[in-house]
């Protein structure tokens, strides 16, 4: 086995390293920068050179965090490293492990659409593909995320001519960029943004990604200037005093869950906007394809039925359990969104 | 149909009542008037009967989109929505359809009632290709007959009357009863004068709000008449033209259902509406609640049941007498005339509601805690001057219901709920202790908020002993208060006993599963009934 699953996560032998732990190891490999994949206190961190920036801002400021660019293969140990785009968020990457000519790759968190605020997809031959699987049942598929985003764009004019500022939650890191850059050139009015996603703008400006301007909603003050805004947040805004700033309000949130009626009315948010960062069904089982594959490893998310389906085809297929939550509906996920929306 | 699915989207995103109105009247002032005769019919709550049985589209539903049947259950416990899984399963559509909405219903969907197999694959197999969307979910949900859109009753008709200019209380007048769903209704429904035929139209129920403040803020006791609040089938029986009509609030004609109702109302004279509670009712006192569903729920009404379960109209107002609309007098003279109606206080199975004596509000109070020995549920307070109004207003009737029953048990099971909460668990079975035993009692799946219900599901998630397919055991050591209103014995349940309307009140996280009650106290709660 060139990895195999321990109490502490995945785990290469040969090469000494550690895959997205959840604990605290010697070397550290981290596909994105998202918390559940990205934790605290290993002694070394690396990461993909587009991403480094992004991991800086999420990690303890003295961490120890090396790059590498896109494809550049090195050797630790008796293993060959290389990572490769995965399309999830700025710098998210999957990581390619050869041991004796045997091909594993981790997925991490991936989606297949391209989008502007980071390097798209590609599929990596291997012999055995650890893939997640948020959304692994058939009743996700996405819509071209144009389509969502002329949605959007509606919900949004029609809110300014109502007077009311246009709310939206996605996570921090990752959605909100996309949510900026995807609504570049229609713009209603200006974009506020809670501070969580203001300082992550900043980190995705710095690595070179182009968002419209945006200003951090604690600068804009006056309720005036607020009304035709869109203001994006993270999901812990939802129902928090930090929203009472913004006067009139309609509330949206941006995630692949909307796509089902239940979880959208369960939010209690007016609108529901199915736009997702993960694979949804089909493009799941094609990237699973493209890999040529025999053997699959199926983690967080609807793991069952993916490597029941997998099975019904022939390929060798195994659930295995993470920490790793992908995209949750549930407030927290966001660490660094507390902050401000628990203060004053 | 792309029109009333967006109203559908527009109603379904919103919360804010006025954005509601504004979305209905929008589409009733713009659509076709058989459209909106449609529309009306199914805000008002109607749906089509299930035209197709469900697991029929769902055969369809998986052949079409290469879905086997164990992927199908899987999204299902997800999504917790038949029409809805299969709306997301399907393969998108590759035309569209700019049919109307009443071409649809009446050209596509009734006709499906009744057909072959065959036929009816080929009229939905083609549909489902020309809608995407919330069109494609709505259309699921009218040919499963489980169409529904959540928007109150008076708000429909406060959108008809911004629609037409028409008075709200003449519009809800007007939708009363068999309302059928064509152009020329919708014309009469908004039209400024009607003549109006429909003699077997009930009248807008009048409702009451529960008490918020203290009686004694009520004013002076000699404003107000008070009768015992019965817990039965609110009913208005009509008489016009020598003909009986009896309707359940529901807006149902049960004329048929209870035949000793229908015969009594052939006594009363032309142009009488009467306004009560059907009971189940033997030697002067009604039979517990659970008896008249025995009754409702047969098909045939035969000498046995009407004999075993007979049943009375408790009388409390008065709408119409000699054929005139009386809803604008005050209510004492409308009782006044009830009482001159019903001779003595009781004509056959018609009773008249009797007034709780009371000298002050404490006597009141006192009639209130003991209604349970009146098999009542409570009192109602009426403003002796009030007219007979439209729909549920504060103010004028107020029902003081007695506090519920309360114990603290344990959950034992949980499964997830349907709809919104088919990713969650929220429906709860509970116990009480029988020795050291827990016994199940009750299931309840109301009462906790949003965050209450996502915190217990990842505790549930954590705590679970066995899954038995959706339902889980978990570990014996969440409390919770629960709160119903009636208890009876019960042979089918284990613990012997059944409660009605269990809820949750509160999440006891301050006991332990040992400090909750036992069945003995339950078996105690029976006797006081």
């Amino acid at each position: 086995m060139v990895l195999t699953m321990t109490s502490a996560g995945l785990y290469c032998e040969a090469g000494d390293f550690y895959i997205d732990p959840w604990k605290p190891v010697e070397r550290a490999v981290i596909t994105h920068a998202h918390g559940d994949h990205a934790r605290w206190g290993s002694h070394a961190y690396l990461c993909s050179a587009e991403g480094e920036a992004v991991l800086r801002a999420r990690l303890d400021p003295a961490a120890r965090v090396q790059s590498v660019s896109w494809g550049e293969s090195f050797q630790l140990g008796e293993a060959r490293l290389s990572l490769h785009p995965a399309g999830h968020i700025l710098g998210s990457a999957q990581v390619r492990v050869e041991v004796r000519g045997e091909v594993w790759v981790v997925s991490g968190d991936y989606k297949a659409e391209p989008d502007a605020t980071c390097t798209p997809f590609e599929p990596i031959r291997c012999h055995t593909f650890i893939t997640e699987s948020t959304f692994g049942l058939p009743i996700y598929r996405w819509r071209p995320q144009r389509e969502v985003f002329d949605e959007i764009a509606e919900w949004w004019r029609a809110n300014r001519e109502a007077g009311r500022a246009s709310v939206i939650f996605g996570y921090a890191l990752g959605k909100a960029q996309r949510l900026i850059a995807g609504l570049a050139g229609r713009e209603e009015g200006p974009i506020l943004t809670h501070g969580a996603v203001e300082r992550l703008n900043r980190v995705y400006r710095a690595s070179g990604v182009q968002l419209p301007a945006t200003t951090h909603a604690a600068a804009a003050t006056e309720r005036a200037d607020a009304s035709g805004a869109l203001v994006v947040a993270p999901p812990l805004a939802t129902n928090s005093p930090w929203l009472n700033r913004f006067g009139a309000i309609s509330t949206a949130f941006a995630s692949g869950w909307m796509r089902v009626r239940g979880t959208r009315r369960r939010r209690s948010v007016d609108r529901g906007f199915a736009l997702s960062d993960h694979v949804d069904w089909p493009a799941l089982l094609a990237a699973i394809e493209a890999t040529g594959a025999e053997r699959v490893w199926v983690t967080h998310g609807y793991r069952e039925p993916v490597v029941r389906w997998l099975r019904e085809r022939g390929l060798e297929a195994e659930a295995i359990a993470s920490l790793w939550e992908g995209e949750t509906d549930e407030e927290g996920a966001d660490d660094l969104a507390a902050e401000e929306t628990a203060g004053p | 149909m792309k029109r009333f699915a967006k109203l559908f989207d527009e109603l379904d995103s919103t919360t804010r009542t006025g954005e509601k109105v504004a979305a209905m009247a929008g589409y009733l002032a713009s659509a076709p008037p058989d459209d909106a005769a449609w529309a009306v019919h199914f805000l008002s709550g109607n749906r089509p009967k299930r035209l197709v049985p469900v697991r029929r589209l769902a055969a369809w539903a998986m052949e079409l989109s290469g879905v086997p049947s164990w992927l199908f259950e899987e999204s299902y416990q997800s999504v917790g929505d038949l029409a809805e899984t299969i709306a997301l399963l399907l393969p998108p559509p590759d035309r569209s359809s700019d049919l109307s909405l009443s071409r649809w219903i009446e050209e596509r969907l009734l006709p499906l009632s009744g057909q072959a197999e065959d036929v009816q694959r080929e009229v939905i197999v083609q549909a489902w290709g020309e809608l995407g969307g919330t069109e494609r979910f709505v259309w699921n949900k009218l040919i499963t007959g489980g169409f529904r859109v959540g928007v109150a009753r008076s708000l429909v008709v406060r959108a008809i009357g911004r629609a037409s200019d028409v008075d709200e209380a003449t519009i809800a007048h007007r939708l009363m009863g068999a309302w059928e769903p064509t152009a020329a209704a919708f014309h009469a429904l908004v039209a400024a004068e009607t003549t109006d035929a429909d003699i077997s139209r009930p009248y807008p129920f009048f409702l009451a709000y529960p008490l918020e403040v203290a009686p004694t803020e009520l004013g002076p006791l000699e404003q107000w008449v008070t009768e015992w609040k019965w817990d039965g089938i609110r009913a208005q029986v009509i008489r016009r033209a020598g003909r009986t009509y009896i309707w359940s609030r529901g807006e149902e004609l049960v004329t048929e259902r209870f035949p000793e109702l229908a015969e009594a109302g052939g006594l009363l004279p032309d142009g009488t509406v009467i306004d009560g509670e059907i009971l189940a009712w033997r030697n002067d006192r009604p039979l517990p609640f659970a008896e008249l569903q025995r009754r409702i729920g047969r098909k045939k009404l035969g000498p046995k049941i009407l004999g075993e379960v007979p049943v009375a109209l408790v009388a409390y107002d008065l709408l119409e007498l000699g054929g005139e609309d009386i809803r604008q007098h005050p209510l004492g003279d409308r009782r006044m005339e009830l009482e001159r109606l019903l001779g003595a206080g009781s004509r056959g199975p018609f009773r008249l509601s009797p007034t709780v004596a009371a000298e002050d509000w404490e006597d009141v109070r006192q009639a209130r805690r003991s209604a349970r020995a009146m098999d009542a549920e409570g009192v109602m307070l009426k403003r002796v001057d009030s007219p007979y109004g439209v729909g549920r207003r504060r103010g004028a009737w107020w029902k003081w219901k007695v506090d519920p029953f309360s114990v603290d048990a344990v959950m034992v099971y949980a499964q997830p709920g349907h709809g919104r909460r088919a990713t969650l668990h929220t429906d709860y079975t509970f116990a009480v202790w029988s020795g050291d035993e827990l016994v199940p009692f009750a299931k309840a799946y109301s009462g906790l908020n949003d965050a209450e219900i996502r915190e217990l599901d990842r505790w549930i998630r954590r705590n679970t002993v066995e899954k038995f397919g959706p339902v889980r055991s978990v570990r014996p050591v969440q409390v919770f208060e629960l709160s119903f209103e009636g208890i009876r014995r019960s042979s089918r349940h284990r613990s012997g006993v059944a409660v009605r309307f269990p809820r949750i009140t509160r999440w006891r996280t301050d006991k332990r599963a040992e400090d909750a009650d036992r069945l003995e106290t339950l078996l105690g709660m029976l006797e006081g009934v």
